[in-house]
């Protein structure tokens, strides 16, 4: 089958891509964009580690099709730092050591940043269930949960 | 507050270890570009897929691959025609062992089929979805066989068989006719018989437990590329790239010198990254399509064929006196191996009762292969199976006598000097103490809301050194080069340069750790058996002892003294004393700029016949165009 031509917006910057019609977001993102930094962990929308933000909505991208992108606002973790400034919760990651072998980290950072664009000032009940979405089999979730707060904190100024 | 001037947790008389020092690889994990196994990409490279099979247990009568192989944009097809049969030989991999014999089976099935997933075939093509129709049009004859999952019932005489190599060892005499008991071992002392009647209680229970997986979020990966020279080389997510190394040599036929493995980052293993599976399949079909081959496992596919660890079926009896001393301590493990021998039961029957003393002690283990996945290492495989049985029977004890179970276990807790049943007298062990700290923590006197509980749980595991490697070179800048050869699955690079830092008395952000591939290092074990930071470290220390070494002899050719009489403090060359001679501490950086100038004596040049080169021609001699007659 021909391959589709889709006009897409990925970290403000403008992208055209060609997929095929069965290709997930996911797919391209990686394989015909090298925007590898987003993760397949399941492939089935378990796990998280493949989140990106679709027109400010959290969504995994193994479980939309690269074609849905036309015209949409793509947001992945490449997008995340401003340069070599590091966003508040990627460094706080750093500080609380919020990850080990660091898989999950890319798809945790998008969820809790779309988190935090919704909501400044979550409780940790909140982090927690809005992260429940994400699989981390390192860490135990707390030192990810207190880096969310703790960057939440800051970005409130506090 | 920032991290790397929180120096609260460090440990008393070091200046470095226990500091939070910034991690290495931070930066690019949460950046998203750290590369893991499916992030590396080659030009022309083609998609690796695996056919794996629909049934548990058959016999593959035959593969078709003709109408696989014509689909346009397919390069190659694998299967066990490919690979050469290899005879019983046992090999470590991590805490386990495998036998090449059984290697090559599990990563692409020859007679029979052992498990739902069992590799039939391989496909590499030049994209995805062609390679995934290719699968599609291999015709595989299926002689489909009767099949048994559990391990207690696959130990039954009735069970089907799933291979005819299998004769019990560890029984005499030798059976007679193959089954599916791989292995019988015993860990034993004193006597059982007598202890249980010595005993006021005794409590008996049977427990079952399921092959659990260790569900790493990244799945299997790897890159392969072979030229026609005979080379190989191999990008793969792995605990150890230098075990990856050496069985796929082994299968695919190739010296180990002619392949190189460059382990990737590793989105977690917790011991089921040790083993090959996907390895020498993209190797050979690379070989056979001339063209890079990348694999990837769907999250099905691990679930499916990769190594989970061992379920049980376990039967646990434990006497003891009503004053809570145990006086007899019996346990029947049988340990679920997967498609092949070779569960943790070992490990599992070693450590069953080792957190305590004990006088009376029968263990009896049995593994036992099923038609599941080959089981692989999985965090102190084996002994947390048997725990799980061994501690809920000592609570039941507890319980049964009424006796808190801090104190029943503080009543038979091992400590120095306690002989195991499986042979070591301990030393210092602390968990006396430890059970101490607990039975007096508040969170133990916590009341309880509803829906709540409360347990105590102890466990033993052993840890390994087993080889290691590290080498380090210092920069032209002073600065320090440090690689060592296991891959870091949670930190250990940080722990690496901060272990370096202390020995070499500079700060760890001057060092730059590095996990090298299997061709600039020399041999490393894996990641596993809880040893890399206590074994890699103390490579890595060594390491930094012979430069502190070396500088401190450059630094005395400097100064004209001799070697013993400077001295090494805080990353300086100093001298010894007054009598050493007056001069100003030297940094690694100045002794580093000295090198840089050293003089070079030797000034004659040398040559040397080429040795395997023949005489030129004189065809030869016109096309170069120089005359080179001293040759």
């Amino acid at each position: 089958m021909a391959k589709l031509h889709v006009t897409t917006e990925i970290n403000g910057d403008p992208i055209e891509f060609l997929c095929e019609p069965e290709q997930t977001l996911l797919e391209v993102l990686r394989d015909e964009l090298q925007y590898t930094g987003t993760k397949e962990g399941c492939g089935t929308g378990d796990c998280g580690a493949c989140s990106v933000t679709v027109d400010g909505r959290l969504v995994c991208s193994c479980l939309m099709l690269g074609a849905e992108a036309e015209g949409k606002k793509i947001e992945t973790i490449e997008g995340m730092a401003n340069g070599e400034e590091l966003h508040p919760l990627q460094q706080k990651f750093l500080d609380h050591a919020a990850l080990q072998c660091g898989y999950c980290t890319p798809g945790f950072l998008v969820a809790a940043k779309a988190l935090l664009e919704k909501n400044p000032d979550p409780t940790e009940t909140e982090v927690r269930f809005w992260l429940a979405g994400n699989l981390c089999r390192c860490t135990g979730y707390d030192k990810i949960v207190r880096a969310v707060m703790d960057a939440a904190a800051e970005m409130r100024g506090n | 507050m920032s991290m790397t001037e929180d120096t609260a947790a460090k440990t008393d008389g070091y200046k470095y270890i226990g500091t939070r020092a910034p991690r290495p690889d931070g930066f690019d994990k949460v950046t998203g570009r750290a590369r893991f196994g499916a992030d590396y990409t080659m030009p022309g490279m083609l998609h690796g897929l695996v056919l794996r099979s629909p049934h548990a247990h058959a016999v593959l009568k035959s593969i078709d691959v003709s109408k696989a192989l014509a689909l346009p944009g397919v390069k190659a097809v694998i299967t066990r025609d490919n690979f050469a049969d290899q005879e019983s030989e046992v090999v470590p991999a991590g805490e386990m062992q495998v036998n090449y014999r059984d290697v090559v089976r599990n990563m692409l099935a020859r007679e029979k089929v052992f498990y739902d997933g069992h590799p039939v075939a391989a496909v590499a093509a030049t994209s995805l979805s062609i390679a995934s129709k290719a699968l599609k049009l291999i015709e595989v004859e299926y002689e489909v066989l009767p099949h048994v999952i559990d391990p207690y019932d696959a130990a039954q005489p009735d069970a089907p068989v799933l291979h005819d190599f299998i004769f019990t060892e560890g029984v005499e005499p030798k059976p007679s006719k193959p089954s599916n008991i791989a292995k019988r071992v015993k860990v034993a002392s004193g006597d059982v018989e007598a202890g249980f009647k010595k005993a006021d209680v005794i409590v008996e229970k049977t427990y079952d437990t399921k092959p659990v997986h260790q569900g790493y979020i990244e799945p299997q990966a790897c890159l392969a590329n072979y030229t026609k020279d005979g080379q190989g080389e191999i990008w793969t997510t792995t605990q150890g790239h230098f075990l990856k190394r050496a069985f796929t040599a082994r299968l695919c036929g190739l010296d180990i010198s002619r392949l190189k493995v460059t382990p990737t980052e590793i989105g977690g293993g917790f011991g089921g990254k040790n083993n090959v599976y996907l390895e020498p399949l993209a190797l050979e079909l690379s070989r056979q399509s001339g063209r890079p081959v990348r694999m990837i496992m769907s999250r099905g596919e691990v679930i499916r064929a990769t190594g989970p660890t061992s379920g049980g079926h376990m039967r646990v009896k434990i006497g003891a006196t009503k004053d809570g001393k145990i006086t007899a301590a019996e346990a029947e493990h049988y340990f679920q191996a997967g498609a092949f021998p070779g569960s943790p039961i070992n490990q599992a029957s070693m450590t069953s009762f080792a957190c305590y003393d004990l006088e009376n002690v029968n263990v009896i283990g049995y593994d036992v292969v099923s038609n599941r996945p080959k089981v692989a290492a999985y965090r102190a495989p084996g002994a947390q199976v048997a725990a799980f049985s061994v501690e809920s029977t000592i609570d039941a004890v507890a319980r049964e006598i009424g006796m808190d179970p801090i104190e029943f276990r503080l009543k038979n807790a091992a400590k120095e000097g306690t002989k195991t049943a499986y042979g070591v007298t301990f030393g210092p062990v602390g968990l006396v103490e430890c059970l101490e700290a607990l039975r007096n923590h508040p969170n133990y006197k916590a009341k309880l809301g509803p829906n709540q509980g409360r347990g105590i749980s102890c466990g033993f595991w052993f840890n390994i050194g087993a080889d290691s490697c590290a080498t380090m070179n210092v920069n032209e800048d002073g600065s320090i080069a440090l690689m060592v050869g296991t891959p870091d699955i949670g930190g250990s690079r940080a722990s690496m340069a901060l272990m370096a830092a202390e020995a070499l008395g500079v700060n760890p952000d001057t060092i730059k750790p590095t996990v090298g591939d299997t061709s600039s290092l020399g041999f490393n074990f894996l990641t596993a058996g809880s040893r890399t930071t206590f074994a890699v470290g103390k490579a890595a220390v060594e390491a930094s002892r012979k430069v502190v070494e070396e500088l401190k002899s450059r630094a005395a050719q400097t100064w004209g003294i001799p070697v013993e009489a400077v001295e090494w403090e805080d990353g300086y060359a100093r001298p010894a004393g007054p009598n050493a001679g007056d001069f100003e501490p030297l940094s690694i950086a100045e002794i580093a700029k000295n090198v840089g100038d050293l003089t070079v004596f030797q000034r004659t040049p040398n040559y040397c016949k080429p040795l395997y080169n023949g005489k030129i021609t004189p065809e030869e001699q016109a096309e170069t165009g120089v005359t080179e007659d001293y040759i």
